[in-house]
Parts: C-alpha cells; sequence; structure tokens
C-alpha cells in the first residue's frame, strides 16, 4: 500500500527474487508482502529500524523459517524451505550475532563452508583412497585462498573463539563464501566495528561484488550503507516502504518518520504508537526524554521478534 | 595476568630454599631406605612386609615414590644430566611426588595398624617410614613456587598451597634425531604398558589402593614436570609410529600375563573400550547424548548368539564367525537407523531421555520374547547360554595356545581377537573424524543452525553418526557374545554396577575426554579395573563412582585426555595471549 516499487536498474538478471513473502508469528506479522529483487553484480541494503523484520526475512530468504506467504526463488528456481539446500543452491549467509564453530580451528570453519561443494562421504572418509585425498587438497587450496582474500591466511590454526572480534566476522563471511555462493547475504556485518573497520568490511564487500557475486546486506550504519549499496529498501513494521538508490531512500520523508519517531498519517499500528507515547511520557517522569537518534525505535518497538529462531 | 611486576609467592612453609630442598633430598632418601626394613611381624597383612632387605607389596610402591621424588628434587636443583625430566615446573612435581609417596606410605601404615589391631604391629620400619615420608612433604612444600603469583599482596594459607602446584609449560624442544624421537615414544609406551599391568595384576586390594594413589600423585607432577608435554610433541610428529607403537604394546599385554584371569580382565577392558569408542562418534564428534547405547551391543551380542550355534539358541543356524559379525553389525545398524530416524529430530536432554527409553524398551524387549509374553526367540531372562567358542583357521579360542613360548589361555585369545576389533574402530573413529563427514559432525554439535546455513544436511548427518555408532557397537557385541558364554537381558541394563552399561559407556566417555582416541580407552580401562579390583567396596560403588564423577566435572571437565582442539587453546602458536574462557561468540540469536 505505501509500498513504493522501483523499477531496479536493469543492468543484470534477476539473482534474488522474493515475491510476496508473508511471515506470521501467531497474531503478529513479522514480514508482510515484502517484495525485493537482487539482480547479479549489484549490492543492495536493507534497512530499517529495530524489529523492522529485516532479519526474519533474511530467514525466510534462507530457509531457517518457512514464510507463511509467498516464494522466494533464486535464479528463476523456487528455492525449497530447507536451510542446507537453500545454500547448496547458491545462497549463502552470515549472521547477526556471529555463530562460528567455536571450537574449530579457522582453516576447519572455512572448511566446513565447503561442505556442499564436495561430496566425498563416509566411505570415502574411511577407504581414504586418491580421490578422497585430492579432494581434501583441493578443499583446504581453496579455502586457504579464501583466508588469504579475507587476510586470515596466518591464523589458520587458531580456535574460532580466540579470534578478535572483527576477525570473527571476517571469517564468518570466509566460511560462507567457501560454499561458493551467487548470492552472499550479510546480516549486520559491521556492528560493534570500529570506523576503520567498517572502512575495511567495505572493501571486503566490493571485492566479493567483484568477484560476480550479488549482495544482500542488513545494516543500520547509514553512511556504509549508503556509500556501499546500489539500491536501499526501507523496511519498517514487516512492510517495505520504499526501495531505490541511495538518495531517493535518504529523501523519503517516510524514511526518516520511521527513524525519527514522527507520527506519519496512515500509520500501521497507529494505536501502538499511541501506545508507546503514552509508555514514554510516565518513562520522562523518571528519566529525561529520549533524543532524537533513539526515540524512533520507540515507534516500532512491538513490531515483530527480531532474530532467534529457537 | 602480564603485571609490570612479577610478585614472588612464599612457599606453603616458610623454610629456605636451600634448606627445604635438602630436607626433602634427605626425607626421600631415608624413606626409600625404609622399604629396605620390616614394616610388619606378620605376613599376615598381603604382601609379607616383614623381610628385611627385600621390599616387598606396599613397599615397592612407596621405593618407587621415593625414587621419583629424589630424582626430581636433584633434577629441580639443576644436577647435570637429569635437566631433561624438568622441561616445564621444577618444584611442583617434587611436591606433588612427596604428596604421592606420602600418602601412600601412610596408606600402608594405617592399613597395616587397622588391619592387624593396632600401632603395636608397626615395626620400627613402618614408623621410621612414616616419618621420613612425611619429612619429604615437610620439606617439598617448603620449595619456592615454580610461577609468580598472579595478584600482588598476602595470600592466604590454601592460596599459597594450591598455588604452589602451578607449574610453567615446557619451552620448545631441542631437537632430537628421529631414530631417538621414535626410540622414546616406544620407552614411553613400554612404561605405560608396564603400569598398565602392574595394576591389572595388582593381587590384593590394598596393593590396588597404593597403585592408584601412587598414579593419581604421580601422574599430575610428570605433567606439571613438562614431560607430557614434550611426548605430546613428539607423538605429533610421528603419528603413525605411535599408532603402531600403542598397537604394540597392545598386543604385548597378554603376553605379559601368567594368569588368565588377569586376561579376563583385559579383554573385558578391550570390549568395554571398544563400545565407548563407538559411543564417542555419537557423542564425541556428533554431540548427540545417548543414554541406551548399551542396547546396539545387545542387538550384535543376540545376533551373534542366535547363530552362534549354541544348543539353545531358537534359530537352528549356525553362521561362521564373519558371517555372524557382519550379520550382527548390520541388525545394530538397522536396529540404529529405525530409532534413529524418529528420535533424532530431537535436541539435547529430549534426545537423551528418549535414548534412554528406547535402551530399556530393547532389555524389556528381549526380556519378553519367551514365548510365553511373546514370540519364543531370546529365551526371555534365561537369555541364551552355552555359546561355543570361536574356531578361525583350526584356531580354538577356547583352549591355551603356547605362542612364543608363553600360554595363552581362553581370555588372551580373545583379547586378541578384541584388539583386531579395536583397531577396527580406532581406525574408523580417526579417519571419519579428520573427513568432511567428521567436521560436519563438530560443526553440528558446535552450532546446529549455522551447520545447516552452511548447507550441511544436519538429519542425515546425525542419522549417520548414529547408525556408524550402533554399527561399531554391534560388531564389538558379537564378540562380547563368545566372551561371555551367555548373553542375557540383565546384561544391557542402564545402570549397574558392572559394566559396559549405557551410564558407565557415557562416564568412560566422559571422564577420558570426549572427541578423543585414547580418552575413552583410558577411561574405561580406569572404569571397569577399579570396581574390578574394589570388590570389597561393591556395596558403595556407584556411590563412589558419583563422587567421583562430581570432582572430575568440577575440576578437570574436559577429561582426562584434553580435546586436539582445546588443546589449541594453549598452542604454542602464540595463542596464550588469547582472553581465557567463552568470549564474544554469543550463543543466542541468528
Amino acid at each position: 500500500m505505501t509500498t513504493d516499487t522501483v523499477t531496479p536498474a536493469g543492468t543484470g538478471t534477476p539473482v534474488l527474487h522474493a515475491s510476496g513473502v508473508t511471515m506470521r508469528f501467531g497474531g503478529l506479522t513479522a514480514v508482510r508482502n515484502v517484495e525485493l529483487t537482487v539482480n547479479s553484480g549489484e549490492i543492495v541494503g536493507l534497512i530499517g529500524p529495530n524489529g523492522a523484520g529485516k532479519t526474519t526475512f533474511f530467514n525466510c530468504l534462507t530457509g531457517l523459517y518457512i514464510p507463511t506467504e509467498g516464494t522466494v526463488s533464486y535464479k528463476g528456481k523456487v528455492l525449497p524451505h530447507r536451510s542446507h539446500l537453500v545454500t547448496q543452491a547458491g545462497i549463502a549467509r552470515t549472521f547477526q550475532n556471529i555463530r562460528l564453530f567455536a571450537n574449530m580451528t579457522v582453516l576447519e570453519n572455512v572448511l566446513v563452508g565447503r561442505h556442499t561443494r564436495t561430496k566425498e562421504g563416509l566411505w570415502s572418509a574411511l577407504l581414504r583412497g586418491p580421490g578422497f585425498k585430492k579432494a581434501e587438497r583441493e578443499s583446504e587450496a581453496r579455502a586457504m585462498e579464501l583466508l588469504e582474500f579475507t587476510g586470515l591466511a596466518a591464523k589458520r590454526d587458531h580456535l574460532a573463539r580466540n579470534l578478535p572480534y572483527g576477525e570473527q566476522r571476517k571469517l564468518e563471511i570466509a566460511r560462507a563464501l567457501a560454499s561458493e555462493p551467487g548470492l552472499l547475504l550479510l546480516d549486520e556485518p559491521t556492528a560493534g566495528m570500529n570506523p576503520q573497520e567498517t572502512r575495511a568490511t567495505e572493501e571486503l564487500v566490493f571485492a566479493i561484488r567483484d568477484q560476480g557475486i550479488a549482495v544482500l546486506v542488513i545494516e543500520h550504519d547509514m553512511r556504509f550503507i549508503f556509500n556501499l549499496c546500489d539500491r536501499v529498501a526501507c523496511l519498517v513494521q514487516g512492510e517495505k516502504l520504499v526501495e531505490g538508490t541511495a538518495e531517493v531512500v535518504q529523501g523519503d520523508e517516510r524514511v526518516v518518520a520511521a527513524y525519527l519517531g514522527t507520527p506519519f498519517e496512515d500509520a500501521p499500528g497507529a494505536e501502538e504508537v499511541a501506545e508507546v507515547e503514552a509508555a514514554e511520557a510516565h518513562a520522562t517522569d523518571r528519566a529525561p526524554g529520549p533524543d532524537s537518534t533513539t526515540g524512533a525505535t520507540g515507534t516500532t518497538s512491538t513490531t515483530g521478534p527480531e532474530g532467534d529462531p529457537k | 595476568m602480564t603485571t609490570n611486576q612479577t610478585h614472588t609467592i612464599a612457599p606453603v612453609l616458610p623454610v629456605p630454599a636451600t634448606a627445604a630442598r635438602l630436607t626433602a633430598l634427605v626425607g626421600a632418601l631415608a624413606t626409600l631406605g625404609s622399604t629396605f626394613l620390616a614394616w610388619t611381624w606378620t605376613a599376615e597383612f598381603p604382601g609379607d612386609l616383614t623381610v628385611t632387605g627385600y621390599p616387598g607389596g606396599l613397599q615397592v610402591l612407596t621405593l618407587t615414590g621415593a625414587l621419583l621424588t629424589a630424582l626430581f628434587a636433584l633434577a629441580g636443583h639443576g644436577v647435570r644430566g637429569l635437566g631433561w625430566l624438568v622441561p616445564g615446573g621444577k618444584n611442583s612435581p617434587v611436591r606433588l611426588l612427596a604428596l604421592g609417596t606420602f600418602t601412600t606410605t601412610w596408606y600402608a601404615v594405617l592399613a597395616i595398624t587397622v588391619e592387624l589391631g593396632g600401632l603395636v604391629n608397626l615395626e620400627p620400619g613402618g614408623w621410621i617410614a612414616a616419618v621420613a615420608s612425611l619429612v619429604t612433604l615437610v620439606g617439598a612444600l617448603g620449595l619456592p613456587a615454580d610461577v609468580p603469583a598472579e595478584n600482588p599482596g598476602p595470600a592466604s594459607g590454601w592460596q599459597r598451597f594450591t598455588h604452589a602446584f602451578k607449574a610453567p609449560a615446557p619451552g620448545k624442544a631441542a631437537p632430537l634425531p628421529s631414530w631417538a624421537e621414535i626410540l622414546i615414544i616406544a620407552a614411553a609406551f613400554g612404561i605405560g604398558l608396564f603400569i598398565f599391568t602392574y595394576g591389572i595384576d595388582t593381587e590384593y586390594a590394598e596393593l590396588f589402593i597404593g597403585f592408584l594413589l601412587l598414579i593419581g600423585f604421580g601422574a599430575p607432577a610428570v605433567a606439571r614436570a613438562g614431560l607430557n608435554r614434550r611426548l605430546g610433541a613428539l607423538t605429533a610428529t610421528h603419528k603413525n609410529v605411535t599408532v603402531t607403537a600403542a598397537f604394540v604394546a597392545a598386543f604385548a599385554f597378554p603376553f605379559t600375563q601368567s594368569n588368565d584371569a588377569y586376561a579376563t580382565i583385559g579383554a573385558n577392558i578391550l570390549i568395554f573400550a571398544t563400545v565407548a569408542l563407538g559411543l564417542n562418534v555419537v557423542v564425541g564428534l556428533a554431540g548427540l547424548l545417548d543414554l541406551g547405547y548399551v542396547a546396539f551391543l545387545g542387538v550384535g551380542a543376540y545376533t551373534a548368539a542366535l547363530f552362534s550355534g549354541s544348543p539353545s539358541s531358537t534359530i537352528g543356524i549356525q553362521l561362521p564367525f564373519w558371517a555372524a559379525v557382519l550379520a550382527g553389525a548390520a541388525a545394530s545398524l538397522i536396529f540404529g537407523v529405525v530409532i534413529g530416524a524418529p528420535t533424532l529430530r530431537l535436541h539435547g536432554d529430549y534426545l537423551a531421555i528418549v535414548t534412554l527409553g528406547f535402551g530399556e524398551i530393547f532389555r524389556i524387549a528381549m526380556q519378553n520374547m519367551d514365548g510365553a509374553s511373546g514370540p519364543d526367540i531370546t529365551n526371555g531372562p534365561n537369555g541364551i547360554p552355552n555359546i561355543p567358542d570361536l574356531e578361525l583357521f583350526g584356531f580354538n579360542f577356547g583352549e591355551p595356545h603356547n605362542v612364543l613360548g608363553v600360554e595363552l589361555g581362553r581370555f588372551s585369545n580373545y583379547y586378541l581377537l578384541m584388539l583386531f576389533f579395536t583397531i577396527i574402530v580406532v581406525t574408523v573413529f580417526r579417519r571419519s573424524d579428520q573427513s568432511r563427514i567428521g567436521r560436519a559432525w563438530v560443526a553440528i554439535r558446535e552450532d546446529e543452525t549455522a551447520a545447516r546455513a552452511m548447507g550441511i544436511n544436519a538429519f542425515r548427518l546425525k542419522l549417520l553418526a548414529f547408525a556408524l555408532g550402533a554399527t561399531l557397537a554391534g560388531m564389538a557385541g558379537t564378540v562380547q557374545a563368545h566372551v561371555t558364554f551367555t548373553v542375557t537381558p540383565a546384561q544391557y541394563k542402564f545402570v549397574e554396577a558392572v559394566p559396559p552399561n549405557s551410564a558407565f559407556l557415557l562416564a568412560a566417555v566422559i571422564l577420558g575426554g570426549m572427541g578423543t582416541v585414547s580418552g575413552p580407552l583410558i577411561g574405561a580401562a580406569l572404569l571397569y579395573l577399579i570396581p574390578a579390583k574394589l570388590q570389597f567396596m561393591s556395596d558403595y560403588q556407584l556411590l563412589l563412582f558419583g563422587i567421583a564423577l562430581i570432582l572430575l566435572m568440577r575440576f578437570r571437565p574436559e577429561g582426562l585426555i584434553a580435546d586436539r582442539r582445546k588443546q589449541l587453546e594453549f598452542h604454542e602458536t602464540g595463542q596464550l595471549d588469547a582472553p581465557k574462557g567463552d568470549i564474544g561468540l554469543s550463543k543466542a540469536g541468528v
């Protein structure tokens, strides 16, 4: 209803196409009828206030959640609702809260990412034929390439848990790249990073794009997003509010309103806003009023759950 | 941890270091001398401690402890030629060995006093031993600590005591020619075999308790001295040599046994250890908590028993052994898949409860297939007795054979047969661990959601682990049926005093170290040997077992043998600066 669909820049062929994706948890609609297309060679950003349903949408795309309605297709084929099959098809992802295999080494983490691109089963492992050794060598070589690419090669034998935070993020990206994806989904890749690390991540994402991998990225860091992305979509309360180039999204007053908390007409959940305002009024009795950057999140705080499926 | 200045911490007893070392050394030598005296007047106390000039029984243990204490005390002082003994801690090994000698000696003296009824039964030798070992301990406690204090300021007595047992990790070893390294590995396994055989051959409970006490303090002492790390580094460079040495040592075991009764223990330990290693695939690698694992052993054993040609078997078919092994493994595999397919959709505690239930269902089903409550297949609670001994290539396993001048009895034969299967299971474990499949299992154990997002079909791989574990247990079961003559449902309970049962199998894996090869083997050996040797305590066995598990989980949660990956936390590649504990990796959220 309030969605402005901008026709995607017609350079590449669509890699990912999500149509009408809706996710309901009981009576709560976390994602409502979202359309999104990512073309090859494109970096697309997904922004929105906390609780807008971005991660839920990601989980729908990667098969961790089965969307209540709608389909997701990758390169023209509808994806099954099984996480490992989605990865096999060519979509890899990282997680908002880093989910590495903490007690495995850096190299092993990346080798696990190679799982779908190798076939050696149990028999092959037990008999250790030449095919097995060749596959292991190739996997290791490819994994080392990725570690070189992300700058972690020197730490191949460290446990993932012992890496500093920024390198854990990088390792997660390397692990995702190991599955040779056509589309990489990054869920807040710069959360908790300092400006230098953020810039390095930016370079990394560009380098990934240059390898011909399309990228869909969720991020709160607006400078990062607007530097990086060819197109940006803004999700508010589970609905896609606007989609377009950085300028279009930056200039859209509804986006500003969603972030800065001015109630707007036709708002979905206007009564929630009223509720929240009442609560805020109550809160100001005890504390000074919310400042301009964080206050906005109040308007959407009762929207869908973000994150933990378990 | 790194402070600008290092803080020294006072030793437990405020004695000058030189005086302390001298006291410890003199005490150790006096203790050593006392073992040549008579400790008691009557041979009523087992081991005959009455002979002057010839140590026997518990005296030998004290002698060993005192000798090692003296050696390490000299090495710690920097005596030339002994430096290789203490690459790590210098004084903490002395303290631990002195403590071990002290407890062993005092245990012996107290056991004499209690069993014979009064201190009057102690000869002067016993008094000297007690006093000398105490002097050694006092001297050892006066030695300075090996590592600087972590916190400045005065430390309480208890803090100083626990601190006294900390030791630094050894530095890099000077390179040796590889034949020397291989020789060291061989010697280490020789010593290991000797200690193991000594433990199995202890003839009375007092000696075994003394043995456990000395080992209990001696093993950490060797670890504090840094010898474990050194050996670990050697075995890591010569993996194949290590594996071969281990199997040569295991193969040599029956040749050291004059008495078939002790070979029985060996064979049973091997069955238990092999099954525990199979369980380690399921628990240690894939992280699936299985509380009904013994059922798979039972499936294999029942299959072998039914096809063994036993007169009590309800199936009149006798299969050759290799076919029976395949049949047992196949039956277990099918049983594993049938149980695993519905249950492996559950996680954690729920899976544990369901597997526990299936384990009991197996036992009760076997009990009821007696022709009255169900089809007549297993003879109910009576089981299948009179399973004939195996005969392979004209080699009858039931009869003693003379090999290389050593008489190998029935159980020695089965021990060697079982060793063959242990080798298979060890190979399967190692190879599957170090492969794409093994990595996927560990990934599932670490974080199943992330593993699935990496393209791993978690359900299928968990089922594979479950089925593989079941197959290995079933294979071991086919040998077990022949070793024990009889297969009854009561052998496959969840928990009872005699291993193997599901609880003890899991305990062996956890006690030994999850995800390792040697861990479950050592864990199983300890868990079998201790109850077998201390039969007078059988009433309290489960209580003691519980206490031991609680203590272990409190003080060494990773098990006796730490996983390669856990060891990496302290690896030499400069990871020591990494923060301790679980950092950064959040468990919550996607």
